[in-house]
């Protein structure tokens, strides 16, 4: 299955199909559920291989654990669930018994971030990546639409060890062709600039990309690198942009402490020390309501990372 | 009217609202909002001993909806009771409104954040025991779903309000034996669910929960065991009152906002017709 | 140095605050004897109740005594009060701003025998992300006691990591310690050295050997990582124009992170974050943990000389 660009759609639905193609491939996946196939999408991998498909019920520490003990024995393992549950739920379990072990285990959550709009808090994982990114030995990811989905969802199925991939529960636009190539731990450069970085994952990639042809309108040329790997982070291409533009504007769905944000500016601050702004959660809790809305109230909408690009841009004069 | 007939025509208007609610939000959580319509309405409209104009009162019985995708049937209780206007409801899950998708402890009435299953009866015993230091009289609600009965913390909380005593604690279990992907003996068979509870040490009621009656008369009992915390396991139907989503698990959540809000002004025309007591209350 | 046990003297506050304010409950997850809140058990039994070992119980009947207006302390190893009950802290007590106090022993390497599964790298960073949380690190048992005072009169939630015993005495009595600011232990302008928990006294006794061979380095003990003192920090930065940061903890997300992303927003520079690099450690002595993660001060003294060539 690939996905037409322009296109909206969550990216939860990419990955239950996903997991089948991936299924049909690879005798060894197996899928742990926890009550919310119908929401997660894994209701169709349900259908298609039952045999390798457990719903254990409203209990996602017993599913971590379960998914661990499978991996043990040689399975690949992909948890579904909600962000918030996975990373937080179920936090230790992640911890002890699949990364202190380095196990193989696909944690695959759905409603990273305020896609879940107005479900309201209780339901918008805006803490997991920062959560996961300190567990030694976790990968984390945020694919940006569909096609990268497909195509992380598969390399996570060939990485060795634990690997956390965050999916959105609303739409969100396709970006990439189904020939764009995805490495884990490789960002990918969108767009060329040279007056501002902009670093964004996940479902705010679209939103960093409109940014950016906003701001030409302005005669500022502003380069996007989509981070779909925030651990290990690609420095490499971070360093290579920086270089040229020396400021960089973070962009996520998520709380702007301890997730892309803050590994950003510790790699800068270790590196390349250069002004860094980060669009994101201000240490705050979002509520009900609909995406662009909350965006919008939360600022991180495209009128945030434009005003937060031209700031950064007067930064460095100042520093300089 | 007596109280039975008045309770029956407030839980009727309890999911009157819920239906207009989640029609109107274009998303959240029927099913398991009508099974809970009957219970809601005797705690709010006959059993609880709360101020609407005084939320915060110290001295009032506390309601944790642990189930807290049911949030619109609690809603629907607390803005007919006065906590807020009925104009509110309209406001569900937008941005900017106190009605949040899942419970949350800012809005007037609401005494626990919940959503996230199985942690409602945990700050329940918290409740239970502050009650018991200050030496005050106040009654724990907590409203369990049968889905969080999954959950391992319940197990944890369900231990510690039998291990303290707590017997001003009341679990009512809303069990109406489908979950979101399925029936609880498909997903997760629980086995018995009453010699569950009593393993544990705990006064078992097991009542029909949409007998206005039995829910009353179990209420009382509960009130008169000591030394032991009491669940109500109340045999309910999920969806209950919209015929087309009885007991279809699929329905957990909105499935059809148009067949929905078709329903709701059908609904809100039956009622209009049907009784004097709906007749100012419909919006 | 004067040694001192950090959890002693957690468990010697909660007395103290016990005394003051009969609101204090503390809750404890079968471990009293470990956390020391045996001793708070045994002057107020009716305020302290043992959960058993069931911490996200234990962490939303946090939140419920919260409601009633009560001053709940949860106490849990460190590992288990950040990760085995995080979403309870996140949904039953950030959610809603409640009053509840985590006291966390047994932080970083220092369960260092009872190896990885007990020690605890990421806590800071997990309870760093939680909207509504304040996180504090005490550097010794006088800080401790001072941190826990602080949270009684701090209204919301606050996370207290504490370490185990044995810890080396910096300050001299409680009202020295500067929570929100932290405090200054060693002044110097060529570089800074910024640090928490069992790390400060070693980088102290690093800038002092410094300043035998003419390096003057400021260090700087942060106790309140969350809100951190931005001001302090970017003063830091100003005066000395290059940060270490040394922590117990994981590299990624503690308080290494939260100066990067202050330093990076107004005053961009360098920064070597010192601490646990990225590993899950093993079964050993404390002492042995921390030079493997070169958290020693050898490595301090050799990691600034490093760092200002």
């Amino acid at each position: 299955m690939t996905y037409k660009t322009g296109d909206w759609i969550p990216t939860r639905d990419a990955y239950g199909e996903a997991l089948c193609e991936l299924g049909e491939k690879n005798k060894k996946v197996v899928v742990f559920e926890a009550d919310i196939s119908k929401s997660t999408r894994t209701n169709l991998f349900g259908k298609k291989f039952p045999e390798r498909y457990f719903n254990v019920g409203v209990a996602e520490q017993n599913e971590m654990a379960i998914a661990a003990g499978a991996a043990m024995c040689g399975k690949i393992s992909f948890v579904s669930t909600y962000a918030v549950f996975a990373s937080m739920r179920a936090c230790e379990q992640v911890r002890t018994f699949v990364a202190y072990p380095h196990l193989n285990v696909k944690i695959c959550p759905s409603h990273g971030g305020i896609t879940p709009a107005n479900d309201g808090v209780t339901h918008q994982g805006t803490e997991d990546l920062g959560i996961m990114r300190t567990i030694p030995g976790m990968t984390v990811l945020m694919p940006a639409d569909a096609n990268a989905t497909k195509k992380l969802l598969f390399a996570a199925a060939e990485w060795d060890g634990p690997v956390y991939l965050r999916l959105t529960r609303d739409s969100v636009p396709i970006i990439y062709d189904e020939k764009t190539d995805f490495t884990i731990g490789k960002g990918i450069l969108l767009r060329e600039g040279k007056d501002v970085t902009i670093i964004a994952l996940g479902d705010m990639v679209s939103k960093a990309l409109d940014a950016a042809n906003l701001l030409s309108t302005e005669e500022i040329s502003a380069e996007v690198i989509d981070m779909h790997t925030i651990k290990p982070l690609d420095g490499d291409i971070i360093l290579n942009s920086v270089k040229k533009t020396r400021t960089v504007v973070t962009v996520e769905d998520h709380q702007v402490e301890c997730g892309l944000g803050g590994a950003v500016s510790e790699f800068l601050g270790e590196n390349y020390p250069v002004p860094v702004r980060r669009i994101g959660f201000r240490n705050t809790f979002a509520e009900s309501g609909e995406y662009e809305l909350l965006l919008e109230k939360y600022g991180m909408s495209v009128k945030h990372i434009t005003a937060g690009c031209l700031n950064s841009i007067k930064m460095k004069g100042k520093i300089r | 009217m007596n109280k039975k007939e008045e309770l029956e025509r407030w839980a009727q208007l309890l999911r009157y609202d819920v239906v207009r609610m989640i029609s109107n939000a274009n998303s959240g959580h029927p099913g398991g909002s009508l099974s809970a319509a009957d219970i809601a309405a005797c705690l709010y409209f006959n059993e609880m001993n709360i101020r609407p104009d005084e939320p915060d009162w110290p001295d009032r019985d506390r309601f944790i909806l642990s189930k807290g995708h049911a949030a619109p049937v609690l809603y629907a209780a607390l803005a007919r009771k006065g906590y807020f206007s009925i104009e509110t409801l309209k406001t569900l899950r937008t941005a900017g409104s106190m009605l949040q998708g899942h419970p949350d402890i800012h809005t007037p009435g609401v005494d626990m954040t919940t959503g996230c299953l199985g942690q409602g009866l945990s700050a329940g015993c918290g409740m239970a025991l502050s009650a018991r230091l200050d030496k005050k009289s106040y009654r724990v609600y907590v409203m369990m779903g049968c889905g969080e009965m999954n959950e391992g913390q319940v197990w944890e909380s369900v231990m510690s309000a039998a291990h303290f005593k707590l017997d001003n604690i009341l679990v009512i279990l809303d069990y109406n034996q489908l979950q979101f992907d399925g029936s609880v003996r498909e997903v997760l068979n629980p086995g018995s669910m009453k010699k569950r509870w009593e393993g544990f040490n705990w006064n078992v009621i097991e009542i029909n929960g949409h007998d206005i009656n039995e829910i009353l008369s179990s209420f009382k009992k509960a009130k008169e065991t000591k030394d032991i915390p009491t669940v109500i396991i109340a045999d309910t139907i999920k969806g209950r009152g919209v015929k087309f989503i009885e007991k279809d698990y699929m329905w957990h959540s909105l499935m059809d906002n148009k067949k929905f809000t078709e329903y709701a002004e059908q609904m809100r025309e039956e009622l209009k017709n049907a009784d004097s007591f709906y007749a100012d209350r419909l919006w | 140095m004067q040694t001192a046990s950090m959890r002693t003297a957690y468990g010697e506050a909660l007395v103290e605050a016990g005394r003051e304010n009969k609101n204090i409950v503390v809750l404890e997850a079968d471990l009293s004897k470990a956390t020391k809140t045996s001793l708070f058990a045994k002057a107020f039994p009716e305020r302290f109740f043992n959960i058993g070992i069931a911490e996200q119980n234990m962490m939303s009947m946090a939140a419920g005594f919260a409601t009633c207006g009560k001053v709940p302390f949860a106490t849990a190893l460190a590992v288990f009060a950040s990760m085995r009950a995080l979403e309870q802290v996140r949904t039953s007590v950030c959610i809603g701003n409640l009053n509840v106090k985590i006291g966390a022993p047994y932080g970083g390497l220092a369960t260092a025998e009872n190896g990885p599964t007990h020690q605890c790298i990421s806590d800071i960073n997990m309870m760093r992300g939680l909207p509504n949380m304040t996180v504090l690190a005490p550097s010794d048992a006088v800080s401790c006691k001072a941190c826990v005072h602080w949270a009684v009169k701090h209204k919301g939630p606050v996370y207290i990591r504490i370490l185990r015993d044995g810890e080396p005495v910096l300050y001299e009595k409680k009202e020295d310690v500067n929570i929100e600011n932290g405090n200054r232990l060693h002044e110097g302008n060529d570089m800074a050295i910024i640090c928490n928990g069992f790390t400060s006294h070693m980088a102290l006794q690093a800038a002092e050997e410094l300043t035998k061979e003419g390096m003057h380095v400021t260090v700087h003990d942060i106790f309140c990582i969350k809100p951190i003192a931005a001001d302090v920090i970017l003063d830091i930065a100003q005066k000395c124009k290059r940060i270490i940061t040394v922590e117990e903890h994981n590299i990624y997300g503690g308080l290494g992170s939260a100066v990067a992303e202050v330093i990076s927003q107004s005053r961009p520079v360098p920064l070597k974050i010192m601490g646990v690099n990225d590993y899950f450690s093993d079964s050993g002595s404390h002492k042995d943990l921390l030079e493997r993660a070169g958290l020693t001060v050898e490595n301090i003294i050799r990691q600034v000389k490093d760092f200002v060539e």
